[in-house]
């Protein structure tokens, strides 16, 4: 059945893991993103449909689901980009339990930055003056590569890894472990090493890439978990991992 | 396995990586090269056995199967039967041994 003219057909995942998809018919608009898709459904045909968002501009990462069976930020995702007929299916991201219609539970995710050593451990205090770091050090370069990562969960979503081990820490919680390990001024590095290498940790990667190609911010936790690799092999003869 | 032994593990299924490119690229190359003219399998025994050369050469490829395949196998074992820890590990350790075996006889028979 095709959707009325200058309609979409808008099948959306409802329930938890368990649950279905449900169909609506949305008007088809100029520009419209996905977002508004999902909002025009929230607004005029069902007020129960649960989904996240906040910012609308790609900036807060909240809004991540997957759209045609790909995880996109649906704020930033036109409609005549992903949908070239009139049918559109959206669901909650893979890969992370669904708490209800479009809202998944990203604990696990955020956890794995926490098990990774995401957290940054500082050389000196507040009393200290600041670090200079030259901009065009390699080391620097290899953080500015990494850096920009807004936690929304589509490189964890599009990683197949993940799908086959769930203790995987991720493209994600790795490409943050690399971050940290470049950082000149970090000095938690010897547990880092130590907590990205286990059986979930960066060897665990097939570098299939799909968290790359993903990435709406185009970073490559692809090429964080491989320098996580090549660090981790050198500790190992070095002897200290 | 510790991060130390998963470290290992991985350094060495590349470097076992790197040398069986080398190896399958010349093993492939003389095969093409040996049978064109319909060289029979009596001829090449006849020009391998003896050869220290071939001997070493398919001796190091045995031994980067041995590594490599293992090691591969133990995280497919894993991913798709669910084997972690202790069963993935001796399965793998079994896998190696068994080619190592396997191979070894090969080398023998074609090279001494």
């Amino acid at each position: 059945m095709h959707a009325p003219e200058n309609q979409l057909e808008v099948r959306v995942w409802r329930g938890g893991a368990t649950g279905d998809y449900q169909t609506f018919h949305v008007p088809r608009l100029a520009s419209q993103t996905v977002l508004d898709v999902v909002t025009w459904i929230q607004r005029h045909l069902d007020a129960s449909l649960a989904y996240r968002f906040a910012c609308r501009v790609g900036m807060c990462g909240s809004c991540a689901m997957s759209v045609n069976g790909v995880a996109r930020w649906t704020c930033r995702t036109h409609i005549e980009k992903v949908c070239h007929g009139d049918r559109l299916d959206i669901a909650p991201l893979a890969n992370l339990p669904i708490i209800r219609d479009l809202v998944t539970d990203m604990s696990a995710f955020f956890d794995k930055w926490a098990q990774a050593k995401g957290q940054f451990v500082p050389t000196s205090t507040r009393k200290d003056p600041f670090a200079r770091v030259p901009p065009d050090s390699p080391a620097r370069a290899a953080v500015d590569a990494a850096i920009e990562c807004i936690g929304c969960g589509v490189c964890y979503a599009s990683c197949e890894v993940v799908a086959w081990n769930p203790d995987y820490l991720g493209p994600a919680a790795l490409n943050r472990a690399w971050s940290l390990l470049r950082d000149v001024r970090d000095a938690g590095n010897l547990e880092r090493l130590a907590a990205v290498s286990g059986d979930a940790g960066c060897h665990a990667c097939h570098t299939h890439t799909s968290c790359s190609e993903r990435c709406p911010k185009h970073l490559s936790p692809t090429g964080s978990i491989a320098g996580l690799k090549r660090t981790t092999a050198l500790a190992m003869l070095k002897g200290t991992l | 396995m510790s991060a130390r032994a998963e470290a290992r593990a991985w350094l060495a299924q590349r470097l076992s990586a790197a040398v069986l490119a080398f190896c399958v690229v010349v093993h492939l190359i003389t095969m093409i090269v040996a049978v064109r003219h319909g060289l029979s399998a009596e001829a090449i025994l006849g020009r391998t056995r003896g050869s220290l050369a071939w001997a070493a050469f398919y001796g190091v490829f045995v031994v980067a199967v041995a590594v490599h395949a293992p090691l591969g196998l133990r995280v497919v074992a894993a991913e798709w039967l669910g084997w972690r820890g202790t069963i993935a590990n001796v399965a793998a350790v079994v896998v190696g041994i068994a080619l190592l075996g396997l191979g070894a006889r090969a080398v023998v028979a074609v090279a001494l």
